[in-house]
C-alpha cells in the first residue's frame, strides 16, 4: 500500500492545494483549445513554405491588420452572429441533441423577421421587439419540427435537422420572390421591403468612439452585440442556475439516470430543440439590422460555423466568445491575405479545419488525464481516512 | 476419463468482494458440465478467468492437462476454448459465412477466400450437425438459429471446449430441446460442453455432472441421477440460512404503497408482471425474492412510473399514481434506488452534489422555485456525505471518481435524505464490501423505524431473510408465494424461486 502511495506524496491536502487544485484545473481547461490552435499554427506555416509563401510575412499581415481599431470592430461584428449561432448548437449539444439545423432555423427566421419588419411601422422599442420575436419564434417552429419528429416518431435528429436545412433553402428561395418589394428591382434591390429605421438596432460605435477614436469608413460596432450578449448570460444562468438547466445537463449525461430522476425525457428533448431553434433565430438579426432587408445573397454558413465554436468552446458561454472572435479573427486575416496576396486565403479553411480536428483530439486526451488524476486524489483521500 | 479442464484454488478478489474464492472444477473430456449458482454466486467471473478475459488472482488453470495462463481470449481460443455469450455477438447486416469468418477471414493474396471458407463452415456444420444457410442474414434469422451461428463461430475456430453462458434463457421451449439435441450431438463427437445455467429441470435433463457455486465457493460436484430439484435448489441456496434479525417490529396499519392487480406487457404483449397484488405499510420492508429475470425489474419500472402498466392499479399514501409521471411520483414520496447505480443512478461524469440532487431537483433544498440552489445542494451534499461516510476528497470531484460502495452509500444517502414514504431498493447492496453494506442496512433499518415502507428487491438471501418482515417470492412475472422470514427454510424458499415447487 505504501508502495502505491509514493507517488503521490504532494496529494495530500495542504492549504495550498485548493489554490493548485483550480489552477491546474483552468490549466487542463486551457490545454486542448491552445494546443489545438498552436498546431494549426505550425500546421499552416509548414504548408505555407510548401506552397510557395512566405508564413511570418502573411502572420504579420494578419496581425498587423488585426491591430487596427476598424478590424477589430469588424471582427466583433462577424463574432457576434457567430456567438449566437454557437449557442444554440451549444443547448442541444448539453443533452446530447445535434441541431445541425441552426443554418435553416437562421434563414427562415431571417426572411420572416425580415418580412413582417418590413411591412410595419411601430414606435422604436416595439418595432424591434416585434422583429426579435418573430425570429425567434420561426426559428423555434422550425427547429419544433424536427423536435417532434424526434420525440414523436423516433427520427434521428440529425437526419431530421439537415433535411429541414434543404426544405428551408427552397421555402426561402420561394418566399423571396412572392414577398419582394414593390417597384423598380434595379431600384430598390432584390429582397423584402427595407425596415424602416424605427425597427432598427442603433449601432454602438459610440464605445469605441468615446474609448479610444472616431472610426474611419462605413464600419460601425453592431448594436445586435447586446443581444449577444444577453443570450449568453441568459444561456450561462438557465443551464447552471435552474432547475431547467440541471435537468438538461442532467439528460445529456445519463438519459436513463436523469428519467428515473423524474426528468421527463420527450419533454425536455423537445424543449432544447425548440430552445435551440430560438436563439438560432436570432443569428440573422445581424445582417438584417446591417442591410436592412432580407435579400438572396443573405449570409450563410453561420449556422455550420457555430456547431464548430461550439465545439471549440466547450459549449461553454465564455468558450464560445472566444471560439467566435477566434472565427472572426480568421474571417478577418483571410480578407487581408487576399488583398495583400501574401498567401493563399484558402489556408484560412485549412486552419480552421486542424483546429477543430485536433482540439478534439485534444479534450479527449485531457479528459483522460483528468479521470485518472482525479482517481488518484480520491484514492489517495480514501487510503489516509482509512489508515 | 482424462480431464478437459481442471481448475485448482481460483481466486478473484474485486475492490471489497471475493467474487471467486479458492473455486475447484474439474471437467472431463467429452462431457456436458453444467455450472450452477444464483446471480452473483461468481459462476460470470469463473467463465470469464477460464476465457481469458480476467486473469485470477491465486489458483492454476490446466486445459488437456497442461498447465496455462491466458491474458486474452486470443490464448483461450489457441488453446480451444470458444465461449458463447449469453447476448449474442453478431452482425444482423452480415451473412451467417460472414459472421462465422468476421476475425479470421481466410485470406488469399490478400482477398477473402470465399471457396475456402464455405467449405470450412460447411464442413464444420455437417460434423457437428448444425445446419444453418450459410448465405442467409442474421438478422432474418430465428434467435435460436442465431445462438447455432454463435456455436458455428466458435467451433469453426477449432473450438473443443464450448462453455455456454445461459444459453437458455433466451430461448422459448422447443428451441430449448432443439439446442440440447445440438449439444448431445456435439458431445458425441467429441466435443466438451460447460454450461451455465439456473434452471434446474434443465440442469437434470442435460448435464453429465453439476458443480454448484456459492457465494463464490465451489459447494458440491454431483451426478443428475443422484439429486432432485429440490436437492439442487438448497445447494444453490444454501442450507444455513441466518435466522432473523430479531428487531422489533415495525409494521403499522397505513398502506404507504399498494400495487393491485398490476400487469405489465413486454414489447412482445407477453406479460412480464402478472396480475401481481402487494401491500406495503409503513414500517414495513416487504422483499421479493426471485431469480433474476422473473419480472423484478419490470415490477420496479411500473411502480416508478418508467414503464407503463398495462392493468391494475398503483397507489401511494391512498392516492392514485398509476397514472402520474415519474416527477410526481418522485416528488410525491418515492425513493429509488436502482438495481443499476451507473445505468440508472448516477451521473458520471458530475461532481457529487449534482448526483446528489438527482430526483430531488425540484424540491428542497436542491431546488426553489424555477431555481437550481447551488449553497442548498453543496450543504445536503456535505451532510449525506458525513452522515453516510462517504469517502472522497471532497464534493466537487466528479462520481467516477468514487468506489461501488460510495457510490452505492451516495444514492442511499440522496434517497433516504429525502425522508421517503416509500423507498424501492434493487439490490442496494451488491457489489459492494461487507463494511458498506452492513451501513446500508443500518441506514434502511432506521428509516423503517421512522414509518418508511420499503420493496427491497435482492439476490442476495442474507439480506432478504435479515431486513424483511415479509418475502413475497416472485416467478414468471407472478406472485407464487408469500413467506414469513423467521420461519423459511431454504428448501422452500429455493423451491419457489426456481419453480420447483410447482
Amino acid at each position: 500500500m505504501t508502495g502505491l502511495m509514493d507517488p503521490l506524496p504532494k496529494m495530500t491536502p495542504s492549504p495550498s492545494t485548493a489554490a493548485d487544485s483550480t489552477q491546474r484545473r483552468l490549466l487542463m481547461a486551457l490545454a486542448a483549445p491552445v494546443g489545438a490552435i498552436t498546431f494549426s499554427f505550425i500546421a499552416a506555416t509548414i504548408m505555407l513554405f510548401i506552397a510557395g509563401s512566405n508564413p511570418f510575412e502573411a502572420y504579420g499581415d494578419m496581425l498587423g491588420h488585426a491591430s487596427k481599431l476598424e478590424t477589430q470592430v469588424s471582427m466583433i461584428n462577424r463574432a457576434t452572429p457567430l456567438y449566437i449561432s454557437g449557442v444554440a448548437a451549444a443547448i442541444g449539444f448539453k443533452m446530447n441533441l445535434f441541431n445541425i439545423g441552426v443554418e435553416g432555423q437562421y434563414r427562415m427566421a431571417a426572411i420572416f423577421a425580415a418580412y413582417v419588419g418590413g411591412a410595419v411601422a411601430l414606435p422604436g422599442v416595439f418595432h424591434i421587439g416585434l422583429i426579435i420575436v418573430v425570429a425567434m419564434l420561426v426559428g423555434a417552429a422550425w427547429a419544433g419540427l424536427a423536435g417532434v419528429l424526434y420525440t414523436h416518431r423516433g427520427i434521428n435528429e440529425v437526419i431530421a435537422t439537415i433535411m429541414l436545412n434543404g426544405v428551408a433553402l427552397g421555402v426561402i428561395a420561394w418566399l423571396v420572390r412572392s414577398w419582394q418589394a414593390e417597384g423598380n428591382i434595379a431600384q430598390v434591390g432584390v429582397g423584402t421591403e427595407r425596415i424602416e429605421s424605427s425597427g432598427i438596432i442603433p449601432n454602438l460605435s459610440w464605445i469605441p468612439e468615446t474609448l479610444f477614436r472616431d472610426l474611419t469608413g462605413t464600419g460601425e460596432l453592431t448594436g445586435v452585440l447586446i443581444i449577444a450578449i444577453a443570450v449568453g448570460v441568459i444561456y450561462h444562468v438557465l443551464l447552471n442556475r435552474t432547475i431547467f438547466g440541471f435537468e438538461l445537463r442532467a439528460s445529456g449525461l445519463n438519459p436513463r439516470a436523469a428519467r428515473a430522476g423524474g426528468v421527463p425525457p420527450r419533454r425536455m428533448a423537445l424543449t432544447a430543440m425548440l430552445l435551440s431553434g430560438g436563439i438560432g433565430g436570432l443569428v440573422g438579426i445581424a445582417e438584417i439590422m446591417d442591410k436592412g432587408r432580407y435579400n438572396p445573397n443573405f449570409v450563410g454558413g453561420l449556422g455550420f460555423n457555430g456547431i464548430g465554436i461550439a465545439l471549440l468552446g466547450r459549449n461553454h458561454p465564455a468558450g464560445i466568445a472566444v471560439g467566435a472572435l477566434l472565427w472572426a479573427f480568421l474571417e478577418a486575416s483571410s480578407d487581408i491575405l487576399q488583398n495583400q496576396g501574401t498567401a493563399p486565403k484558402e489556408i484560412i479553411d485549412i486552419m480552421r479545419g486542424v483546429i477543430l480536428l485536433t482540439v478534439v483530439i485534444g479534450y479527449e486526451v485531457v479528459s483522460r488525464i483528468r479521470k485518472r488524476d482525479e482517481a488518484a486524489r480520491a484514492a489517495a483521500r480514501l487510503t489516509e481516512s482509512t489508515s | 476419463m482424462a480431464l478437459a479442464i481442471e481448475l485448482k484454488g481460483i481466486t478473484k478478489r474485486f475492490p471489497g468482494v471475493v467474487a471467486n474464492d479458492d473455486v475447484n472444477l474439474a471437467v472431463e473430456t467429452g462431457e456436458i458440465h453444467a455450472v450452477c449458482g444464483e446471480n452473483g454466486a461468481g459462476k460470470s467471473t469463473l467463465m470469464k478467468i477460464l476465457y481469458g478475459m480476467q486473469g485470477p488472482d491465486e489458483g492454476t488453470m490446466h486445459v488437456d492437462g497442461k498447465t496455462m495462463t491466458f491474458t486474452s481470449p486470443a490464448d483461450a481460443i489457441a488453446a480451444g476454448i470458444g465461449m458463447v455469450h449469453q447476448h449474442f455477438m453478431l452482425a444482423g447486416n452480415l451473412s451467417v459465412l460472414e459472421n462465422v469468418i468476421l476475425g479470421s477471414e481466410p485470406t488469399r493474396s490478400g482477398v477473402i477466400d470465399q471457396t475456402t471458407a464455405r467449405a470450412h463452415l460447411i464442413e464444420v456444420g455437417a460434423a457437428y450437425g448444425l445446419e444453418v444457410d450459410p448465405d442467409e442474414f442474421v438478422e432474418n434469422l430465428e434467435v435460436g438459429e442465431r445462438q447455432r451461428v454463435e456455436i458455428i463461430k466458435v467451433l469453426y475456430r477449432g473450438a473443443k471446449i464450448l462453455i455456454l453462458d445461459e444459453p437458455t434463457a433466451v430461448l422459448v421451449p422447443h428451441e430449448v430441446d432443439e439446442l440440447f439435441r445440438n449439444m448431445r450431438e456435439l458431445k458425441a463427437d467429441g466435443a466438451t460442453i460447460l454450461f451455465i445455467d439456473h434452471k434446474l429441470e434443465e440442469v437434470l435433463e442435460i448435464a453429465d455432472t453439476i458443480t454448484v457455486l456459492r457465494h463464490g465457493q465451489t459447494v458440491a460436484t454431483v451426478k443428475p441421477a443422484e439429486v432432485t430439484t429440490g436437492d439442487l435448489a438448497e445447494l444453490m441456496v444454501g442450507s444455513q440460512l441466518p435466522t432473523s434479525q430479531t428487531s422489533k417490529s415495525t409494521v403499522t396499519n397505513d398502506v404507504a404503497l399498494g400495487v393491485e392487480n398490476l400487469t405489465v406487457l413486454d414489447d412482445d404483449n407477453r406479460p412480464v408482471v402478472d396480475s401481481v397484488n402487494l401491500q406495503i405499510h409503513r414500517g414495513e420492508i416487504v422483499g421479493i425474492a426471485g431469480v433474476e429475470g422473473n419480472g423484478q425489474t419490470e415490477l420496479v419500472e411500473a411502480i416508478i412510473g418508467t414503464a407503463r402498466a398495462s392493468t391494475g392499479s398503483i397507489t401511494l399514501c391512498g392516492d392514485d399514481i398509476t397514472h402520474q409521471s415519474v416527477r410526481h411520483r418522485r416528488s410525491g414520496g418515492i425513493g429509488l434506488v436502482p438495481q443499476d447505480r451507473h445505468e440508472e443512478g448516477l451521473l458520471l461524469e458530475a461532481p457529487l452534489w449534482e448526483n446528489a440532487a438527482l430526483g430531488h431537483q425540484m424540491k428542497m433544498p436542491f431546488g426553489r422555485g424555477v431555481w437550481f440552489d447551488r449553497p442548498g445542494a453543496r450543504d445536503q451534499t456535505e451532510m449525506i456525505r458525513s452522515k453516510f461516510d462517504i469517502r472522497s476528497p471532497d464534493i466537487e470531484v466528479s462520481a467516477q471518481t468514487l468506489s461501488g460502495g460510495n457510490q452505492q452509500k451516495l444514492i442511499i444517502g440522496r434517497e433516504l435524505s429525502a425522508e421517503p414514504d416509500v423507498l424501492i431498493a434493487a439490490h442496494p447492496t451488491r457489489g459492494i464490501d461487507v463494511g458498506a453494506q452492513a451501513a446500508v442496512w443500518d441506514h434502511i433499518r432506521t428509516a423503517r423505524a421512522d414509518g418508511m415502507g420499503t420493496l427491497l428487491i435482492s439476490a442476495d438471501l442474507d439480506e432478504l431473510i435479515g431486513l424483511s418482515d415479509t418475502i413475497l417470492v416472485m416467478y414468471k412475472g407472478k406472485l407464487v408465494a408469500t413467506v414469513d422470514p423467521a420461519s423459511v427454510t431454504p428448501r422452500e424458499l429455493g423451491s419457489y424461486m426456481t419453480g420447483a415447487a410447482q
